[in-house]
């Protein structure tokens, strides 16, 4: 039988999934998003209630990538600086030294961003975006690979500062956990502790070899058909008067980045119209907003309502 | 009942499209009725809005009855053009009250559609054909907005569309143009009795040229065959006054076209005159039309007309002779062009009776355009009032007047001189519009003249006002009037750029006339002879429409047909066959389904078929979406193809 070549990434990140799978039970779907985000060089945003492994999936990938994880715990006393780092008098050398703080890691679990001023929650964003920390006139690169999954409580929380909508298209992907199954409920309440479980995951990636995974992303063939595909829902999503605004340029550009990114997951070498919606609820859900009639429209009905009006090119 | 709104969108570009429609109509709609469709409009717009909401059943109800009531104590009537026409425009802005479902969307997009034909029963001139195809325009893009469920693409886009759908429509509007079956009379058979056209009647008063000279309209226009005649032969005739009652002059009933007068006359001059509608019978010739066009007679006294009116732009080949000499009338009509009532103007007839003494008629008309050309006589649009006897008061007191005085008083002297005479109107001279391509005469060109019967030449043309302004005949009124300003602005020579550019401007309503209103019956007759069917009647004629209509509907549809199978992709037309064999059994390819999760679904469902579909699935999405061409994969999608046939049941 004829079938595409056997890509090799692909398994090794079925691996990936797989592992981070038996830490967290029957959400492989959100894993599979939060690794290609991750290949698609872009940070994440987990939005859940508490206590449904926002923190442990951070920690699974982190272990299972082989990445140096940092947890920063954002409460709303939290200042710039104890991100960032600070610039501390040091007698011995009678200069100013900089001492990095917790965002110099690859991979930076910001907890209930949401919980932090605005002042500190655009520190860590603007960190982000540029891939660098200035501080004292010194620009100093952040690691590389650098990810951020951001939790968040939901706003109806007291004592929250809601990201803006221009924060938030900063993060290429919004997540939902959910509650689990019954079936993964059962299984992880007859299980092990899962801090334990997390303590024993083996890397299966290093950073090298993420780093060639994410240039192998940029590799994955968009066909015109895709891109028509891709322009039609961009182009379906600024006049239909449902939304408020419609996708940016930049919104679609990055749709493409976990498109490609998907279908390196799915072990192709293409781009699938399939690749697109299977990405596009998580990408384009915290980028949509109802229009005023549609008030209350929830983000999953809003990213439906898109996909449904756009057939797919034969 | 939960009910969907219409889009804001939608109603905004219908309800622009259905103002543009009904803004045709803006001047003979009644204010009441104006302001109640554009209040109707406001509503709809503000229900857009979300402003105000649609009235109920009862109140619209209530409204269209009104409504119709006040239509008919108006107009007295629900039947006819004007009240037809209000009727449409009314129901149209109710209707847009009751808007709220697709189909009503339908019913006034048709309505608008309406608005614009009735629109054609008053006017069909190139400027009213231009604003009733934006109005289509507007109305197509209007109508394909309302095809989206719910957002439609912006207007720019809507618009572009509509463009491209008139423009691939204009090979069926020209075929239907062309060979439809034409009517004599103006395209909708009705006469149009609402506007009193401008235009020489039968009927001449003292002032009542003067008034006409007033008018910049145009009367007609004329091409030559080769060169133009000189200014002082272009005199256009028109109706013949013989019957005087001691104040107007009128046409005396008498046995047309019973018996034409011989007439001798040698190198015609051939030329093509677009005519206005003016509604009356006559056509206009130049002095002395040789022969009557088609559907046109030509009477005793040498005056072209026709059996119904000239209502709708009426355009014929006509010859005439600048040179002529005609034949003894009957002795009847030479009797009548004597008479004159009895009594009145005892100075006039005193003038006369001495210049009887003269042997030679001839002699008594020079005598009275010396009478003309010896006095101080002037030449104006408006001269003092005639009181009491009328001739005596212009010849000897007050010697002011415009043509119709010199041409009545003319004749007035000759018949009381017993030389037969008859008043002759029409138009004199014309301007060569810009390039000189063609002259057009305006009704400030209107003119009347003289004509008296001399034994030895026949009728003769005798015009009196050109023996006191001469410039009359050559330049036109312009120059010999005593006050040029009362003149409208393009019968002036000081116009200006103003009048330049309108006269540019009539170039293109003149080619509207040639090329469109003017194409008749004559002229279809003419194309169709000359494409080889000569004597083809309206049954023919629909025949050889439904077949050429047919068969270039049926060649355009095999060409796009062919296109369409020269430009398909083979992959996809694989895919397509595939996907059609499932849809066969059953399982349909959703719109929004990408090939490899519609394989899923049917492995879901028919798992007998997971295998081979899957495999056409994979190498159809590896060979559209993938990166390069390859044959091989592409024979192997091929064979599996032609090799998929799904049973209906497993």
């Amino acid at each position: 039988m004829h079938a595409p070549p056997a890509f090799a990434p692909a398994d090794r990140l079925a691996a990936v999934v797989q592992q981070v799978g038996s830490v967290i039970l029957g959400k492989e779907r959100a894993i599979r998003l939060a690794l290609t985000c991750l290949l698609a060089r872009g940070h994440l945003l987990i939005e859940d209630l508490p206590g449904l492994g926002k923190t442990t999936l951070a920690h699974a990938l982190g272990r299972t990538l082989g990445l140096e994880v940092r947890r920063i715990q954002f409460t709303s006393d939290l200042l710039p600086a104890d991100i960032l780092g600070a610039a501390v008098y040091d007698r011995e050398q009678a200069a100013f030294v900089f001492h990095p703080g917790p965002v110099f890691a690859q991979l930076v679990l910001a907890d209930e961003i949401n919980r932090a001023s605005p002042k500190t929650q655009s520190a860590l964003l603007e960190a982000m975006e540029e891939g660098q920390v200035t501080s004292d006139g010194h620009s100093r690169p952040l690691p590389v690979p650098f990810f951020v999954i951001a939790t968040q409580n939901p706003m109806t929380q007291l004592g929250t500062f809601p990201l803006p909508e221009s924060q938030l298209d900063r993060f290429l992907m919004r997540l939902t956990l959910g509650y689990p199954d019954a079936r993964a409920e059962r299984a992880l309440l007859a299980g092990e502790d899962r801090r334990r479980l997390l303590e024993r995951l083996s890397p299966l990636l290093g950073p090298g070899e993420l780093t060639a995974l994410q240039a192998r992303c940029e590799q994955v063939h968009l066909a015109p058909p895709l891109l028509d595909y891709a322009q039609a829902l961009l182009a379906q999503s600024r006049f239909d008067p449902a939304f408020e605004t419609g996708l940016s340029p930049r919104a679609g550009q990055a749709l493409l980045r976990a498109a490609r990114a998907w279908a390196l997951l799915e072990g192709r070498d293409h781009a699938l119209p399939e690749d697109v919606q299977a990405v596009l609820p998580a990408l384009a859900g915290h980028r949509l907003r109802p229009a005023s009639a549609q008030v209350g429209a929830r983000p999953e009905e809003l990213v439906r309502r898109l996909l449904s009006a756009v057939p797919v090119p034969v | 009942m939960a009910e969907r709104a219409v889009p804001a969108a939608q109603v905004y570009g219908l309800v622009g499209a259905l103002a543009f429609a009904a803004a045709a109509h803006g001047a003979v709609l009644p204010p009441w009725l104006l302001a109640g469709v554009v209040a109707a409009f406001a509503w709809r717009l503000a229900v857009a809005g979300g402003h105000l909401r649609l009235p109920g059943r009862l109140v619209l109800g209530a409204l269209t009855l009104a409504f119709g009531i006040a239509i008919a104590l108006v107009y007295g009537t629900l039947l006819g053009r004007d009240a037809g026409v209000a009727l449409l425009a009314g129901m149209s802005a109710l209707k847009l009250l009751e808007w709220r479902t697709r189909r009503d969307a339908l019913v006034l997009v048709f309505l608008g559609y309406l608005l614009v034909m009735a629109r054609l029963l008053y006017d069909q001139g190139p400027l009213t054909a231009l604003w009733l195809l934006l109005a289509c325009v507007l109305l197509l893009a209007a109508h394909l907005a309302c095809a989206f469920e719910t957002a439609s693409p912006p207007p720019r886009v809507l618009l572009g569309r509509a463009v491209r759908l008139l423009v691939r429509g204009v090979p069926l509007a020209l075929l239907l143009f062309l060979l439809f079956p034409r009517i004599q009379g103006p395209l909708w058979g009705f006469q149009d009795e609402s506007r009193a056209r401008t235009g020489l009647s039968d009927e001449m008063t003292p002032g009542s040229i003067a008034e006409l000279a007033r008018s910049g309209e145009v009367a007609f226009r004329v091409r030559f065959d080769g060169a133009p005649p000189p200014p002082a032969a272009r005199y256009w005739r028109g109706p013949v006054l013989d019957g005087y009652d001691g104040r107007s002059w009128r046409t005396v009933g008498w046995a047309e076209g019973l018996r034409r007068d011989a007439v001798l006359g040698e190198a015609p001059v051939r030329y093509v005159v677009t005519l206005e509608p003016h509604g009356r019978r006559w056509l206009f010739a130049l002095d002395l039309p040789a022969a009557a066009p088609a559907d046109a007679t030509l009477g005793s006294r040498f005056v072209l007309s026709r059996r119904i009116a000239v209502n709708e732009v009426l355009r014929y080949e006509q010859q005439s002779w600048l040179a002529y000499r005609t034949a003894a009338p009957e002795a009847g009509m030479l009797r009548l062009q004597r008479q004159l009532p009895p009594g009145g103007n005892p100075r006039a007839r005193a003038l006369a009776a001495e210049w009887r003494a003269l042997p030679d008629p001839a002699a008594r008309v020079r005598a009275a355009l010396q009478l003309f050309a010896g006095e101080p006589f002037r030449y104006t649009l408006s001269p003092p009032p005639l009181t009491g006897e009328p001739v005596d008061a212009f010849l000897f007191d007050t010697r002011a007047g415009f043509c119709e005085h010199y041409a009545g008083a003319f004749v007035y002297l000759m018949r009381a001189a017993d030389v037969p005479a008859r008043v002759v109107t029409g138009y004199l001279g014309g301007e060569a519009a810009p390039g000189g391509e063609y002259f057009i005469v305006r009704q400030s060109d209107a003119h009347a003249w003289a004509e008296v019967w001399l034994p030895e030449r026949g009728w003769t043309r005798v015009d009196p006002t050109a023996a006191i302004a001469p410039e009359r005949v050559e330049n036109g009124a312009y120059g010999a009037l005593d006050e040029p300003g009362e003149l409208p602005l393009l019968a002036r020579r000081d116009g200006g750029w103003v009048r330049a550019t309108l006269l540019e401007l009539d170039a293109l309503a003149n080619a509207w006339n040639d090329w469109v209103l003017a194409y008749g019956p004559e002229r279809q007759r003419e194309l169709l002879a000359r494409l080889g069917w000569p004597d083809i009647d309206w049954r023919g004629l629909m025949l050889l429409l439904v077949a050429l209509g047919g068969g270039g509907a049926a060649a355009a549809a095999t060409w796009a047909a062919w296109r369409g199978w020269r430009r398909r992709d083979p992959r996809v037309a694989l895919w397509n066959a595939a996907c059609a064999r499932l849809a066969e059994v059953g399982l349909r390819r959703g719109a929004q389904e990408g090939p490899l999760a519609f394989a899923a679904r049917v492995a879901g469902a028919r798992p007998e078929l997971a295998d081979e579909f899957s495999a056409i699935a994979r190498l159809y999405a590896a060979l559209r979406y993938g990166a390069g061409a390859d044959a091989a994969a592409l024979a192997e999608l091929r064979r599996r193809t032609r090799a998929f046939h799904p049973r209906r049941t497993p």
